[in-house]
C-alpha cells in the first residue's frame, strides 16, 4: 500500500481520535480496512492529536479553540474526514463553528471542514459497502448519545450490523437510555455515572447477548471496564471490528 | 443516592412520567409540528419580551386587575406582605407556584405572622415534612405511599390505612374550611395573555380555582417569561403543555382569569393582584445563548428523562429548579458560587432536548454555562470525590492543551501514559490506578498497547 504513505493521492484521511490511537489501535486498523474496502484512499495525516473535545466539555474553550484551528488546518485539504467515533465526529461536526463563532474566516473554515467530516458508519452507509463479515452471535448495539442527538445517525450502523451474516442485533430494555460515560463526567463523578451504567449492565444481563457493540471508544470504556471488572462474558467491541470481521467468537 | 427506596421510588416514578409522555406524543402526530409553533411563539415573545409585558400590564389594569414589578426577590416579597399586612391577612392558601418557592414567599409570610398553606396535595405533604419540592410538577415524586402515610400519622394523628384515597381524605377534610376562610389567595401562572389581561393556570386537582376565587384578595405571582401574545398561543401550549409533563391530552383543570370580580357575579376576588417578577431573568434575556432557557413552560419533561436527575434526585441540585433545565438557568439565577457544579453534572446525554416540548438546546446551553463557570471562577473546586482546586484543573488543562499542540509531546506523553498503565496491569486490564479511584472502583481500564495505532501505521 505504497500510496497509502502519499498524502496527496488520497481522497479520505483517517481522523483516528486520541483513545483509538493510544488505547485501540485494531479499532483504526479495522476502520482502514473498511473505507479501503468502500473505495478510498486512506490518507493519516500524522499530525493530528487531539480536536480538543476533553477542553470544550470542560468547559474550557478557550484552551480548545486552538486545538480546533489546528485540526482544520491539519485535515481541510482532504476531500473527506471520516473517525470511527460519534463524538469526536460531532465535536468537529456540530461545535467547532460555535467554539470559532468570534472568528468569522476561522468559523467559516470549520463550517468548510464540517460538511466533509463524517462519523464511519454514517459515512458506510452512504456507499457501495457491504461488509463480507460472517459472525453467529447475539449483539446488542449502544447507540451512542452523541451520535444518535447530535449526529441524528441512529439506523445506518443498525443496518451495516445485519450485513454481517449470522449476527442477530438484540434490542435492550431503554436500550437508548446513556451509560453514563460522557468523558469528563465519569472522572468527576465516577458515583453517578456508576449508578448509570448500572441500569444499562443489568437491561444487558437481563438479554442474553455475547456481544455489545458501539461507534464511540468513549462509551465501549465504560461497558467494556465494567463487564471485565464483573467477569461477564459479554464483550464490548467496536462497531468497526464486528464490520470488518476482526471478533471471532 | 445512598437511600435504595428513594431510590426506586424515583426512577419508577420518572419512568412512568416518561412513558406516559412517549405514548401520548405517539398517539398525537400533530404533536411535533405544535412543538416548531410552541417555540417560534416562545422566540418571538421572548425578543419582543419589553412590547409584551408593557401591553400585558395595560390590560390586566383595564379588566381591573393591579400590576407590581418587582426586580427580585426582596422586592416581590415587600410587594406581597404589604398588600397581606394592609389586608390584615391571618390566612392565605396557596396553590403550587415554582416562582413563590424561587422567592421563598412562605417563610416571609410566616415569619410576617401569616399562615402560608399549601393546597395541592403533593406541596401540602412537602410542608407538612418541612421539606422543599424536589420536582417541577410532583413536589413529592420522592416520597412512597408509606412516607406519607408515616408522615401524617406522626403529624396529624391520622390513623394508617392502605387506601390512597384516605390521603387525599386527609388532606381534604383539612383543607376545605380554609379555603373559606383565607384572606388570601396566592397563586403561580402558566400563561399571562398580552392581548386579553387574562391569566391562564393549569392543574390538577382544583385547588388553583379554589384558591384564585374564594379569597377577597387574589396575589397571581409569575416570572416575567410567563406572558404569551394571545389566547391562540395559549391553545398551542395547553396541546403539549400536559402532554410533555403527564401524558394527559389535557389537563383536569385550565382557569382562564381575567379581572377581578364584577358587579353581580357570584364568584371570584374582589381584588386581583399580578406581581411580575425578574429575579435574574433579565440576566438570561441578555445572554445570547441563554435567551432560549427562558422559553421554558416548567413541563418537568426533562427531568423524567434524566439519566442524573433519576439517580440523584431533586434535592440534590440545591435550589427550586432541579434537572437539566435547572443546571442550565440556577448558575445564571443564583449566581456561579453557588451553583458551579451543576452544569457539570451531566454525560450531556441530550436526552432532554429530545423531549423538550419547546425544544430548548439543553446540552448546548450546559455546555455554554460550563465555559462561563469556568471563566467566573479561577478557584471553583470541581463537583466530585476528585476535588481538585481550580487552578490545580487549569494547570492540568494548559498542560494538557500544550502537549495536544504538538505531534512530538503528544506521541512521549502517549508512550509514557501507556508504559506507566502496563505496569499496572495484569491479565489483559488495570484494576487499579493511582488518581483514578473511583472511576476504577467499577471499572477496569484496557491494558495500553504496546504500540499506538500512528507507530503501528508508521510501520506499514
Amino acid at each position: 500500500m505504497a500510496c497509502r504513505r502519499r498524502l496527496s493521492l488520497a481522497d479520505t484521511a483517517l481522523f483516528v481520535t486520541c483513545l483509538v490511537d493510544q488505547l485501540f489501535p485494531q479499532v483504526g486498523e479495522a476502520t482502514v480496512d473498511l473505507l479501503e474496502q468502500s473505495g478510498c484512499t486512506v490518507a493519516f495525516p500524522s499530525a493530528q492529536t487531539c480536536c480538543g473535545q476533553p477542553l470544550f466539555n470542560t468547559g474550557y474553550r478557550a484552551e480548545a479553540a486552538p486545538l480546533a484551528r489546528r485540526f482544520i488546518e491539519i485535515f481541510e485539504d482532504f476531500e473527506r474526514v471520516v473517525t470511527p467515533s460519534g463524538s469526536c465526529a460531532s465535536m468537529v461536526r456540530v461545535f467547532y463553528t460555535d467554539l470559532l463563532r468570534d472568528e468569522p474566516e476561522w468559523a467559516r473554515r470549520a463550517e468548510a471542514l464540517a460538511a466533509r467530516t463524517f462519523e464511519l458508519t454514517e459515512f458506510l452507509d452512504r456507499t457501495s459497502f457491504s461488509s463480507g463479515a460472517n459472525l453467529e452471535a447475539r449483539v446488542v448495539y449502544h447507540p451512542s448519545c452523541h451520535l444518535k442527538r447530535e449526529l441524528g445517525v441512529d439506523e445506518a450502523p443498525r443496518r451495516l450490523l445485519r450485513q454481517v451474516r449470522g449476527l442477530e442485533l438484540i434490542g435492550l430494555d431503554d436500550g437508548d437510555r446513556c451509560c453514563g460515560f460522557g468523558g469528563a463526567f465519569s472522572v468527576k463523578l465516577p458515583e453517578l455515572s456508576s449508578a448509570i451504567l448500572e441500569e444499562k449492565l443489568k437491561a444487558l444481563e437481563n438479554c442474553d447477548a455475547q456481544f455489545i457493540t458501539a461507534a464511540d471508544t468513549g462509551c465501549l470504556m465504560q461497558l467494556g471496564g465494567a463487564l471485565s471488572r464483573r467477569g461477564s462474558g459479554v464483550r464490548a467491541v467496536h462497531i468497526a471490528e464486528l464490520l470488518a470481521g476482526r471478533v471471532a467468537l | 443516592m445512598a437511600d435504595e427506596r428513594l431510590q426506586a421510588a424515583l426512577s419508577d416514578a420518572t419512568d412512568r412520567l416518561r412513558d406516559r409522555r412517549a405514548q401520548a406524543f405517539a398517539e398525537f402526530p400533530e404533536g411535533e409540528r405544535l412543538r416548531d409553533r410552541a417555540r417560534q411563539i416562545k422566540r418571538h415573545t421572548i425578543d419582543t419580551l419589553d412590547t409584551q409585558l408593557s401591553l400585558l400590564a395595560e390590560r390586566f389594569e383595564a379588566v381591573g386587575g393591579v400590576v407590581h414589578w418587582a426586580e427580585d426577590a426582596a422586592r416581590a416579597k415587600e410587594v406581597i406582605l404589604g398588600l397581606a399586612t394592609e389586608r390584615k391577612a391571618k390566612l392565605a392558601v396557596k396553590s403550587k407556584s415554582m416562582t413563590t418557592e424561587e422567592l421563598g414567599l412562605a417563610d416571609a409570610l410566616s415569619d410576617a405572622g401569616i399562615t402560608p398553606l399549601e393546597t395541592d396535595l403533593g406541596e401540602y405533604i412537602i410542608q407538612i415534612a418541612g421539606e422543599t419540592p424536589s420536582h417541577i410538577i410532583v413536589p413529592a415524586i420522592h416520597k412512597t405511599f408509606d412516607d406519607v402515610a408515616d408522615l401524617l400519622e406522626e403529624k396529624h394523628g391520622t390513623a394508617r390505612c392502605e387506601e390512597h384515597q384516605a390521603i387525599t381524605q386527609e388532606a381534604r377534610d383539612r383543607l376545605r374550611s380554609s379555603f373559606l376562610e383565607a384572606d388570601l389567595g396566592i397563586s403561580g401562572v402558566n400563561f399571562a395573555v398580552a392581548e386579553t389581561g387574562s391569566l391562564v393556570i393549569v392543574e390538577n386537582e382544583g385547588n388553583a380555582r379554589l384558591s384564585t376565587s374564594l379569597p377577597r384578595c387574589h396575589i397571581a405571582v409569575m416570572g416575567m417569561e410567563k406572558v404569551v401574545p394571545d389566547l391562540e398561543a395559549v391553545s398551542v401550549f395547553l396541546r403539549i403543555l400536559a402532554r410533555s409533563a403527564t401524558g394527559q391530552k389535557m389537563s383536569s383543570y385550565v382557569s382562564v382569569i381575567t379581572g377581578p370580580r364584577r358587579s353581580g357575579e357570584e364568584d371570584g376576588p374582589d381584588e386581583l393582584h399580578l406581581v411580575i417578577v425578574d429575579n435574574g431573568r433579565s440576566k438570561l434575556l441578555a445572554d445570547r445563548a441563554l435567551r432560549e432557557s427562558l422559553y421554558c413552560i416548567r413541563c418537568g419533561a426533562c427531568l423524567n428523562i434524566c439519566p442524573v436527575y433519576r439517580h440523584a434526585g431533586g434535592h440534590a441540585y440545591g435550589w427550586v429548579y432541579p434537572g437539566p433545565i435547572g443546571s442550565v438557568i440556577n448558575p445564571t439565577l443564583l449566581g456561579p458560587e453557588r451553583a458551579a457544579p451543576l452544569p457539570f453534572a451531566s454525560s450531556l446525554c441530550g436526552a432532554c432536548r429530545d423531549v423538550c416540548p419547546v425544544r430548548i438546546n439543553l446540552p448546548h446551553l450546559l455546555l455554554h454555562q460550563r465555559d462561563a463557570v469556568v471563566r467566573a471562577s479561577s478557584t471553583a473546586r470541581i463537583p466530585g470525590r476528585s476535588g481538585f482546586k481550580g487552578w490545580v484543573e487549569r494547570s492540568l488543562v494548559r498542560a494538557y492543551a500544550r502537549v495536544m499542540r504538538s505531534e512530538r509531546l503528544y506521541g512521549r506523553a502517549g508512550r509514557l501514559a501507556r508504559g506507566i498503565g502496563a505496569r499496572f496491569a495484569s491479565g489483559g486490564r488495570i484494576r487499579r490506578a493511582p488518581g483514578l479511584g473511583a472511576w476504577m472502583s467499577t471499572r477496569d481500564f484496557p491494558e495500553p498497547p504496546k504500540k499506538s495505532f500512528r507507530e503501528r501505521w508508521e510501520e506499514k
